[in-house]
């Protein structure tokens, strides 16, 4: 098991001109590491962070996306491992950060804290798949992950080492939204 | 019947004139779950043509985020889905449309609708309350039930783009 927030300090390493759409936990803790107007956070409900990260990803195939979803916002849109797959953007690498809870909603168990996310994007046809329970093997081989042909899926075995300030109207305030186009016309 | 819904059985609604109208609106993307409604009219002529690119989408709210990234990177979707789909969608479209005020342009088409007859006469109770819902939503809507009312889509269309807001059309007959 792995601290969320040192997984994100080493991604951070890693990132330069890439999107990363960011949900819920995963946006808040980004964002407090890394603040940057490619960081997108307008998901605008439960589950569609990868959806969201799809649509940039066909539509800038020029442009590395970065996905960090929730394992509670992954199983309301399970159904999206099999868009992305079948839709096959090689662009696309899409993290979940596994926790076992609904982090954002009180930290409530998942049904099935133990649900095997590589596994089911293995089946849906993912290019790629990874499964991180240890931070040295993902430090050795995130740079190996973020190059490699999408669509992407790892796994990250996290737990909540530090409590997060959820400022939702600040994450999802219509400036953000502006300076991500722009940073995109770039 | 009287006479007006005489003439409003009779008339015809052609799938190739709407995807033409899509495409002079700019539209590259189509998104698509499908919908017997449109099945044959549009969602077959789309899938064989090359100027457009189809995703196929397992659920009709995955639509709702992958048109919204596609808007950041300046490219124009069509949302091709049946009115449950859309029912299903509609915290997506309250989240995503409404309140981050994307221009989500959705084609919705009204399965067991009675073509002769407006929506809010519908027998369906689905369908009747469609558009209370688009109009308690202020979601812009447009219902296309014969050839005429093909010309109203591009300039929703690009109204939905240069506003910067969310635009349905509701398809009241299966295109030929």
């Amino acid at each position: 098991m792995m601290n969320r927030d040192e997984c994100f300090e080493i991604l951070k390493r890693h990132i330069t001109n890439e999107v990363v759409v960011a949900t819920y936990s995963s946006a808040v803790e980004w964002n407090d590491l890394n603040p940057r107007d490619l960081n997108y956070f307008s998901h605008g409900a439960m589950g569609l962070g990868p959806s969201h990260g799809l649509g940039v990803a066909l539509g800038r195939p020029d442009r590395r996306v970065v996905v960090l979803d929730g394992d509670g916002s992954l199983l309301m849109n399970l159904g999206c491992l099999v868009t992305i797959a079948a839709a096959a953007p090689k662009n696309l690498v899409h993290f979940v950060c596994q926790n076992q809870c609904y982090e954002a909603n009180g930290s409530h168990p998942l049904p099935n804290p133990d649900v095997d996310f590589a596994g089911l994007a293995r089946s849906a046809g993912y290019t790629n798949v990874h499964d991180f329970k240890e931070l040295k093997s993902f430090e050795q081989q995130i740079g190996h992950v973020l190059t490699q042909e999408g669509p992407v899926f790892a796994t990250l075995h996290v737990k909540n080492n530090r409590s997060l300030v959820y400022n939702y109207e600040d994450l999802y305030k219509a400036s953000r939204r502006v300076a991500l186009k722009a940073a995109l016309r770039q | 019947m009287d006479a007006a819904t005489t003439t409003r059985a009779e008339v015809a609604l052609t799938g190739a004139k709407i995807i033409a109208a899509v495409k002079q609106s700019g539209v590259e993307f189509i998104l698509s779950v499908p919908d017997i409604v449109t099945s044959a009219g549009l969602l077959f002529p789309i899938a064989d043509d090359k100027s457009l690119k189809l995703v196929r989408v397992c659920k009709e709210d995955e639509c709702i985020g992958i048109a919204s990234g596609l808007t950041y990177c300046d490219k124009r979707a069509l949302v091709l889905i049946q009115y449950t789909g859309f029912l299903y969608s509609l915290n997506a479209i309250r989240g995503v449309a409404v309140e981050f005020k994307q221009p989500i342009v959705m084609m919705v088409g009204l399965l067991g609708h009675e073509p002769e007859r407006l929506p809010a006469d519908s027998g369906r109770y689905g369908v009747r309350i469609l558009e209370p819902i688009c109009d308690a939503m202020g979601l812009e809507h447009h219902l296309l039930s014969e050839d005429a009312d093909v010309a109203k889509i591009k300039p929703a269309i690009e109204k939905a783009y240069t506003e910067s807001a969310p635009v349905v059309f509701l398809v009241g007959r299966k295109p030929s």
